[in-house]
Parts: structure tokens; C-alpha cells; sequence
């Protein structure tokens, strides 16, 4: 049972600002996933929770207590790393046992706890071995039984499931999401794949260069992207842009490029006229569009070359040329195009965005 | 391992190999035939028709009889064995420690502290020894175990400050992290974590710092006088050389039994010491 407050804090390396005016609520129970791309400072703010980093400014809370100064050892908290940092000379046992032991627990509590842990984990029969005769799978098993049995206030993972081959990533993040339903832990999870922070976090935060770029539940870092950055970073395939101009016309406002005139949804119109004249960025899923029937109106739509076809089973996928921009639209799996065509795509209106040509924040 | 024909594969490994095992091992070997070899047989001029220098037909117990019965062979064992171990024993304690300070804990000028340390190895015992002797002379230790003792760790400690600081920076560091945040204290996650991952480490160090205080000889001959003080290759030397007169039998006794006990350690510990030497950390 435990929040934690992450207030104004930041990080130097001597010349390097590594994490800026970094603040977080995360509440009880909660999981939370830091992302982004290696050096945008997740990792620095999750060893700052850990008290395995100093905090150059700022506070870090566990339940309404500074631990700023606290050690590791004292706060509560069990973490998860990369390459599991199990302790080679001492059995899955020992392993788990150890930090039960340093906390002085007596021999049948320790007993007791382990074997419960073994038992959630599935790891009863490997509790004699030694790190180093297991598998990839199983030595992950072990690093995380290693935190349960403590049952600490808060978990923290360091990209827990990079190590492990694509189809054991899958297979363990489903059971990291039971394992959170049923311990109830509060949890922070830093990861650079988009994939497990949407599948996992109750929250995502997006960071970059040391910079949050957003928080907020997974749908809506898909739905409505604070700016290019997390619109780009979140979903698969990634969200196509494409340089754009706005222009009045007609009694509307145009996104216009050489290739491509999409006028601006009403919704949007408000926002996007004292920008009238400046460049910007429009953005649109792959998914948020299909190849255009007669129905379609022309004013959400373009022509293009398809210049590749993915066939996914599920999906196919076009990589297609609109003037200077190629983009890549999920179509109806079963469509006849093929590469060399020449089609027009119709786009959602619902589902345009458009980024400040400078700011890149989202209009 | 070569790639490739039946032939390349002597050219270039076995032949070079039997080379190379040949050049190591025949010392060795000449020192043993010489100790088993009656004295009639080591004076005879290489031109003498019964000259035959590789074997012998009457293998004696003469030399090894003279050398413990004879001379203070004995002494001088236990005199090594003790200074060596001794030195040996402070050396890895001070090392170990060192080590690890300097390759985990972050503090001003470490990285240069670490490369000074290597630096005073390089300094070579034939130039220290000068002012070395006139500290021993001021402690009033000379002719003592204890100068040796004293003076050894002071190039087996930069030795193993080295060697170990090596062997820590190959452990990852979240084995430390995460025993601390499991709730060791640094000291604790010293102890039960890191200390028992390096042991191959510790233990090539321990073996490189035994056998070089073993082996060691000018300190040992500048500090120590009189004969029942001294060490095995000193002793040897001094007592078995009369003039220009070499009892080689025993002289290559001396060498034979004075180089067991270092055979032994290494034949003892060779699995640990070769993955010391690689710095192999398999988690």
C-alpha cells in the first residue's frame, strides 16, 4: 500500500541535464510505465526512486515521507533489472531469500514466503539450482520472485523483459500484468518499448531528452497526443506525417501540400485558423485509413503510388507515395492492390491530427 | 582453434605447441635427472666416452640426504612458507579492499589514484631496495622474517590493487544494486555478494602474490644475515656455492623440493586461476 510523489525533480551529470523538472503523483496500486527512447532520462528517474542515484533537486515521496536521503535499504521498495542480477554463487533459494535474510526474518517466515513466491512463479522444482543452469525465461522468473517475497511498498522494473526472445516478451508481460492484478503492488515499469507500455501501464509516461512529454492512460496517448513526438513514439506501425500549409479557401481552412489538399474537420477549424498561413504537420494512422470508394468524400481524400505491399494475414499493409511524403496505410486485408498501382486513399476525419510546424504541440 | 587441412593444422599448432612445451618443461627436467645424479656422473668432461647427459643408470638419494641433513634446508623452507604466506595474506587483504574502493566507489582523482598504484609496481626492487634498507636498519628488523614480511606487500599490494580492481569492474554492478536495495549494507553487499563472485579472481591474485614472494630475491638477500634467517632460493644459493665450488646435485635438490609447494598451490587452484585470469563472470 504505498504512493509515490516524484515533486520537481531533476538530475545533472556534471554538464549533462539528464532528467528536467520531472513531477508525478502515482497512486496506490497503480502501474505506472516510463517510455521512450534510450537516453530520455527514464532510467536515471527510475534509480532515483531506487536511491541508487542521487537527486540533484526536487523531492521523491514514498507515502508522504522524503526519501531523498534515505539508502536503498531503507525504503521499501524491490526492483527488477535487465539482466536479472541474480546472484550466481547462491541457489534460486538463496537467491530469494536474501533480502529476507538481511532483514533478519526468522527461518520459517523466509521458508514460508519463498515457497509461496515459487509457488505464484511456478518455480517450485528449480529452487535448488543455481543462476546459471537455467534458461532465460526462468532466471527472469527467479528476479521476480526475488522482489515478491519481500512484499515491499513499491516494485521497481528496469526493462525486465529485453533480454528474453520475442515470443517469451509476450508471454511473460501477460503474466507481469496477473502478477500486478493479484499482488495489488504499486509499480513503476520503465521500458522503451511503446508496446509493453501500453499493454501494461494503467499510466504511461512519455519522456524525452529528460523532458515528460505526457501522462496519461494508454488510449489516451493513442487518442489525443499531446505532441508529434508521443503521436509518433506510440502506436505500430507508427503514425505518418506529412509538411502541410494551412490555407483559407472556400469558407474552410486547407491543409495543402503539392501532392495532397485535405480540408480541416470542423472540430478542428477553431483552433487551426490563427495558424492560417503557417506551415504544420498533419498527422494520420495507418490504420485511419483505407482505399477510397466513389462514396468518399474528396476533400479527405488523395491519390497515390503504392510503392510496397506487406501482406500481414490480418492486415495488409501499403507504403505509398503522396508528392515528397510516403506513407503507410493498414487496408482491408483482402484488397487486390499491388505494387506500381495507382489508387486514392480516403483518410478519417475524426481521427486527423495536426502538429505546430514549430512547436510541434498538438493544435 | 585452425581451420582447415591435416597439415596446417601441425604446422601451425602442434608443432609450435611441442616447441613451446619442450622449451618450458626441459629446465625442469634436467633440474630433476641433476638431483638423482651421483656426483661421479655430473663432473665427468662431455667428451668422456661413458658421457651420457640425459639419463643416469644409478639414480642416488645422496643430494637430497646432504641438502636436509647437511645445510638448514628445512629452516629455509619454513622460513619462505611463512614469509609468503604472511605477505601473501596481507597483500590480498589490503588488495581486495583497494580494489574494490577504487573500482566502485566514486571519488575525486580515483581513476588516477589506480593508475599511481600500477605505476609504483614499475618500479623496479633493485632500485628500492636502497632506501628500503635504511628504513629496515632504523625498525631495527634487519635479519628478521618481519623484513621481509613488511617489505614484500609493498609490490604485491599495488599488484593485487590492480588485478582486483580488474576483476571487480568485470562484475556487473547490479548485483551490488540490487543486494543493496534488498537491504545489505554496502559493506554487507561487499561481503556476501561481490567478495564470493570474485573469489577466482582473489584466488589468482592470492597464487601470482604467493609465487612472487616465493621466487623473490634480492630483497631477501640484502635483509637477511645469518644463515637459519634465510629463504629458499637465497639460502640455496649462498650456502650450496662455496667460491667457485657448485654442488650442483644439491643445488638442483634445493630447486626440486623449494619449487613443490608453488606446483602444488597452482595444480591445486588451476580451474579458479585460469577463469581469473579471463574474468569470466557467468550470472
Amino acid at each position: 500500500m504505498a504512493q509515490v510523489t516524484i515533486r520537481q525533480i531533476n538530475k545533472f551529470y556534471d554538464d549533462v541535464h539528464a532528467v528536467k523538472d520531472v513531477n508525478l503523483q502515482i497512486n496506490d496500486k497503480e502501474f505506472v510505465v516510463f517510455v521512450g527512447p534510450s537516453g530520455c532520462g527514464k532510467t536515471t528517474t527510475l534509480r532515483m526512486v531506487a536511491g541508487l542515484e542521487s537527486i540533484s533537486s526536487g523531492e521523491i515521496l514514498v507515502d508522504d515521507v522524503v526519501v531523498n536521503e534515505l539508502p536503498p535499504m531503507d525504503r521499501d521498495i524491490a526492483m527488477v533489472f535487465q539482466n536479472y542480477a541474480l546472484y550466481p554463487h547462491m541457489s534460486v533459494f538463496d537467491n530469494m531469500a536474501f533480502g529476507l535474510k538481511m532483514r533478519k526474518f526468522a527461518r520459517e517466515e523466509i521458508d514460508k514466503r519463498v515457497r509461496e513466491a515459487a509457488d505464484i512463479l511456478d518455480i517450485g522444482e528449480l529452487l535448488k539450482r543455481k543462476p546459471r543452469q537455467l534458461s532465460g525465461g526462468q532466471r527472469q522468473r527467479v528476479a521476480l520472485g526475488r522482489a515478491i517475497v519481500r512484499h515491499p511498498k513499491v516494485f521497481l522494473f528496469d526493462e525486465p523483459l529485453s533480454n528474453l526472445d520475442a515470443k517469451l516478451r509476450v508471454q511473460m508481460r501477460v503474466e507481469l500484468k496477473k502478477l500486478h492484478d493479484r499482488l495489488g503492488t504499486t509499480a513503476i515499469y520503465v521500458t522503451h518499448d511503446q508496446v509493453e507500455a501500453m499493454t501494461l501501464g494503467d499510466r504511461v509516461v512519455v519522456m524525452k531528452d529528460g523532458w515528460v512529454q505526457q501522462v496519461g492512460e494508454p488510449m489516451d496517448l493513442y487518442n489525443k497526443p499531446a505532441n508529434r513526438f508521443v503521436a509518433g513514439f506510440i502506436g505500430s506501425p507508427a503514425m505518418n506525417f506529412a509538411g502541410v500549409t494551412f490555407v483559407a479557401r472556400d469558407g474552410g481552412v486547407w491543409a495543402d501540400n503539392e501532392a495532397m489538399k485535405i480540408k480541416v474537420p470542423e472540430r478542428l477549424v477553431e483552433r487551426v485558423r490563427p495558424h492560417v498561413g503557417e506551415t504544420a504537420t498533419l498527422g494520420i494512422r495507418p490504420e485511419d485509413m483505407r482505399i477510397a470508394g466513389s462514396a468518399d468524400p474528396v476533400e479527405y481524400g488523395f491519390a497515390c503510388d503504392v510503392e510496397v505491399v506487406e501482406r500481414l494475414g490480418s492486415e495488409t499493409l501499403l507504403d505509398v507515395r503522396v508528392g515528397k511524403d510516403s506513407l503507410v496505410a493498414s487496408v482491408d486485408p483482402m484488397t487486390p492492390a499491388k505494387i506500381r498501382d495507382k489508387l486514392r486513399l480516403a483518410l478519417d476525419p475524426d481521427r486527423l491530427h495536426f502538429f505546430d510546424g514549430k512547436t510541434e504541440a498538438a493544435i | 582453434m585452425i581451420e582447415g587441412a591435416i597439415w596446417r593444422k601441425w604446422v601451425f599448432f602442434y608443432v609450435p605447441l611441442a616447441l613451446f612445451v619442450f622449451v618450458l618443461l626441459f629446465p625442469f627436467y634436467w633440474m630433476f635427472i641433476t638431483t638423482f645424479r651421483p656426483d661421479g656422473e655430473l663432473y665427468q668432461p662431455w667428451n668422456s666416452p661413458r658421457y651420457q647427459p640425459f639419463w643416469t643408470n644409478n639414480p642416488t638419494w645422496e643430494h637430497i640426504k646432504y641438502l636436509l641433513e647437511e645445510t638448514l634446508f628445512s629452516k629455509w623452507m619454513w622460513n619462505t612458507m611463512l614469509i609468503s604466506g604472511v605477505s601473501t595474506i596481507v597483500s590480498l587483504f589490503c588488495g581486495v579492499l583497494a580494489g574494490y574502493a577504487l573500482s566502485r566507489l566514486n571519488f575525486p582523482f580515483a581513476g588516477t589514484l589506480g593508475t599511481g598504484i600500477f605505476v609504483t609496481y614499475l618500479v623496479p626492487q633493485t632500485l628500492l631496495f636502497i632506501p628500503l634498507a635504511e628504513i629496515i636498519r632504523n625498525f631495527n628488523m634487519g635479519d628478521t622474517p618481519w623484513a621481509l614480511m613488511l617489505t614484500y606487500p609493498t609490490f604485491l599490494i599495488p599488484f593485487c590493487t590492480w588485478l582486483m580492481m580488474g576483476y571487480f569492474k568485470a562484475i556487473p554492478k547490479e548485483l551490488e544494486e540490487c543486494a543493496r536495495i534488498d537491504g545489505a549494507s554496502r559493506w554487507q553487499a561487499m561481503v556476501y555478494i561481490i567478495i564470493p563472485v570474485a573469489i577466482p579472481g582473489i584466488l589468482s591474485a592470492g597464487i601470482f602474490a604467493f609465487t612472487l614472494s616465493w621466487n623473490e630475491f634480492i630483497y631477501a638477500l640484502v635483509f637477511l644475515s645469518s644463515p637459519e634467517q634465510k629463504t629458499v632460493p637465497v639460502g640455496v644459493t649462498s650456502e650450496l656455492i662455496r667460491g667457485d665450488v657448485f654442488f650442483w646435485g644439491s643445488l638442483m635438490a634445493g630447486a626440486l623440493l623449494g619449487s613443490i609447494p608453488v606446483a602444488f598451490v597452482y595444480s591445486f587452484f588451476v580451474e579458479h586461476y585460469v577463469a581469473g585470469l579471463t574474468g569470466s563472470v557467468k550470472g
